[in-house]
């Protein structure tokens, strides 16, 4: 099963390094890391999604928490949070078919950030299913580049917050 | 060191002075380039006594065996680059048996860092996955903090090695000396007093268990937990059996003894833990060597897990009652609660499987029997000797036939398997504990990895015993081949120097062995003379360790066994 962390880490150069060690060398599989600082300039803010059974998870954060830089760490997954993630699609779009973009794009209330001769630079936030679905919805007319920020999470209400 | 404490240090002093509070008396090193200053620094500092080693791995393994004899860190310098990665199999061995070090190297100045510049190496990246944590210091006002806090890192909680890389111009750049400096370790938690220790839960699963035993690891000795252990086997008759990293956490000559279990333990702690029905881990991390199949391990029993390393429990098996904390602490906590308890329907069984698979090997008139030489040793040792061992079949006849009876008295590479690394151990284990006798247990293939340590212990005057386990051949694997290879004995066959001129050459009384009936009297005149001693054991060359679990398999299914 798909678990969210969310880590908080002392800002310092090398920190990203030692927790993308320690998944790599314990053979654990991230499948997406997003990092930024948080309103203390100190810390900062890593979301980690990884795969794996219990057991795994369980490890996974035992190991995270012994990192001298970690600061805390909370399996937010079955917490009530907000999480979002960006998408940016470039995809090819000719008169033809970019009236059907545009329709999409405002169904799933994206934008359009960028027009080309032939092509068009959407942007997208939600959550993983809405951005899963533009993306496929957008599959048809020919994808040529996506890039997407991995999730972030926020745990709803007053908890969590840091000192 | 002779500084006024309100003058600037350069980052050399402040590096020397910061030894100093920490109650730094020996380092172990190797000089070059980049750690100039920092020899200058120490050339002017009374108080830390270097050793000079010939080879950087020889001073982390040296530093890592002064730490085991003494229960204080141990310290190493390495210049930067390739003393630096000469560290590094050093630092691992640390990190795999948890042992408190700190590393200091010597690094590029910061203009040539990421230049690929002379003498480069990233070792704080290359150190990253075998260090506890470690620091390169960009600013010479953090410097005393930062080797504060690396101390404080490597010796508390789960000991480790923590690794401080010092570019040379933060050497040469002066600072106020602040001390005790504050520490910024928000993230760095140790835990104590056992979290989750539920005393009467303790009570009952040990007055309802009729067949328990208890496992004690390596972190028994470094909580200091040996007399709560006595203490806890006595009290509720329980028997003990220790890991290769535990030997000498209970005394091996005591009835409740079981010696080691795993791979290459006795056959009756093997019994004993298969049979169970309660199993009291105690600072030890199931490693696979003791385990053998995890499916098989202890199949019938309920499992107490005490660590201070909430990441080991429930690591490779599954706890019932899982504690995190201090192993002396919970013992302190729990002790007084138990009832006095007696199992003596299980000791009998226990006694039976003693008598029925007894250590036991061929003796021989003609040929010295390894095992026959460790049994010498350890019959002419006192408390306070202490035993180094090197890596290979000689290790787990040691482990086997050694009776370690105090904690801190038998050092062994467990978790890495380092060959070599016995020697330099020897030298560190000697320097931190100079009053005891200290017997370097090797075989002449791991030897031959560090022997030019051998002129450290010269240089230094120590007077470390070597007995040299001598049978031309890298014994373990050739083992190895010979049950699971066909005897297809590839590339194991070794030769190696005359040892009795090679001590010659380093200035070391040398003798050679090769009579059974001589081996007791050569290990008495060795331990009578004041120095250094080779002696060169010729041994049966085609001797196995039995009884021995193969690879992945269950623990009764031994070979070797009942022989």
């Amino acid at each position: 099963m798909r678990h969210t962390l969310a880590v908080l880490v002392e800002n310092r150069p090398g920190v990203l390094t030692r927790v993308a060690g320690l998944f790599s060398r314990r053979g654990y599989n991230i499948e997406s890391l997003a990092v930024g600082t948080t309103e203390d300039p100190k810390v900062s803010r890593m979301t980690i999604v990884v795969d794996g059974d219990d057991h795994v998870i369980e490890q996974v954060c035992k190991q995270l928490y012994k990192l001298v830089d970690v600061i805390r760490l909370d399996d937010i997954t079955h917490e009530e949070h907000v999480d979002r993630e960006l998408i940016l699609i470039k995809v090819d779009a000719d008169p033809s078919t970019r009236g059907e973009i545009v329709q999409i794009v405002e169904i799933f209330r994206a934008r359009i950030v960028d027009i080309g001769k032939d092509s068009l630079i959407i942007e997208a936030t939600g959550d993983q299913g809405k951005i899963n679905a533009i993306e496929s919805a957008l599959v048809p007319f020919g994808i040529r580049e996506v890039v997407r920020t991995g999730k972030i999470a926020m745990v709803r209400g007053a908890k969590y917050r840091h000192e | 060191m002779q500084v006024a404490k309100s003058d600037p240090l350069t980052g050399a002093q402040i590096v020397m002075r910061a030894l100093e509070e920490e109650g730094v008396d020996t380092v172990f090193g190797f000089p070059g380039g980049a750690v100039l200053f920092l020899y200058d620094a120490l050339y002017a500092c009374s108080s830390i006594r270097h050793i000079l080693v010939r080879h950087e791995q020889g001073a982390a393994h040296a530093a890592d065996a002064y730490a085991r004899a003494t229960g204080k860190p141990g310290v190493c310098f390495a210049t930067s680059g390739p003393g630096a990665t000469n560290l590094v199999t050093g630092i691992t061995n640390a990190y795999m048996d948890s042992v408190p070090m700190v590393a200091f190297t010597g690094q590029v100045s910061l203009d040539l860092l990421g230049r690929d510049s002379f003498q480069e190496a990233d070792i704080t990246g290359i150190t990253l996955p075998v260090t506890k944590h470690n620091f390169l210091v960009k600013d010479v006002g953090d410097l005393a903090r930062i080797i504060h806090e690396a101390f404080h890192i490597a010796s508390t909680g789960r000991p480790g090695p923590v690794l401080v890389d010092l570019p040379k111009d933060v050497t040469a750049a002066k600072a106020d000396f602040v001390w005790p400096p504050k520490m910024q370790l928000p993230g760095y938690r140790v835990p104590k007093n056992g979290h989750g220790v539920n005393v009467p839960q303790w009570v009952e699963v040990l007055s309802r268990s009729e067949r328990p035993v208890i496992y004690a690891g390596g972190g028994v000795i470094t909580s200091g937990a040996s007399s709560e252990l006595l203490k806890l086997a006595e009290k509720c008759q329980i028997p003990v059996t220790t890991t290769l990293m535990g030997k000498g956490c209970f005394p091996e000559d005591h009835f409740l003894s079981l010696g080691m279990l795993g791979m290459h333990g006795t056959a009756y702690a093997n019994y004993a833990v298969t049979n169970c029905d309660l199993l009291i881990a105690l600072g030890a991390r199931f490693d696979d060597r003791v385990t053998g199949s995890i499916a098989s391990f202890a199949p019938q029993a309920q499992v107490i897990h005490v660590d201070i390393d909430p990441a080991e429990i429930g690591k490779n098996v599954l706890v019932q009652i899982p504690v995190v904390g201090d192993v002396r602490q919970v013992l302190a906590t729990v002790l007084p609660a138990l009832p006095e308890l007696k199992h003596e329907a299980w000791l009998a069984q226990v006694e039976e499987w003693k008598k029925q698979y007894p250590l036991r090997y061929e003796r021989s008139d003609t040929q010295i029997k390894p095992q026959q030489v460790i049994e010498s040793i350890s019959n002419l040792a006192d408390d306070q000797t202490i035993v180094c061992t090197d890596v290979g079949q000689h290790q787990m006849w040691a482990a086997q036939y050694y009776r370690a009876r105090r904690p801190r008295t038998f050092i062994s590479s467990g978790g890495l398997g380092t060959m070599g690394f016995g020697l330099p151990a020897g030298i560190g284990a000697q320097v931190g504990r100079p009053e005891a006798n200290v017997w370097v247990i090797a075989g002449d293939g791991s030897l031959q990895m560090t022997v030019q340590e051998l002129a450290t212990i010269t240089q230094h005057d120590l007077p470390v015993k070597i007995a040299i386990i001598d049978n031309g051949y890298l014994g373990m694997v050739r083992q190895w081949q010979e049950l699971f290879c066909e005897g297809r004995y590839s590339h194991t066959r070794i030769t190696g120097p005359d040892y009795v001129k090679l001590a010659e050459a380093y200035g070391i009384p040398g003798y050679r062995i090769e009579d059974p009936g001589q081996v007791r009297e050569a290990l008495e005149q060795a331990k009578a003379m004041e120095g250094p001693v080779i002696l060169d054991f010729v041994v049966c060359c085609e001797e196995n360790v039995f009884p021995m679990v193969p690879p992945g398999g269950s623990l009764t299914e031994m070979l070797g066994n009942g022989r």
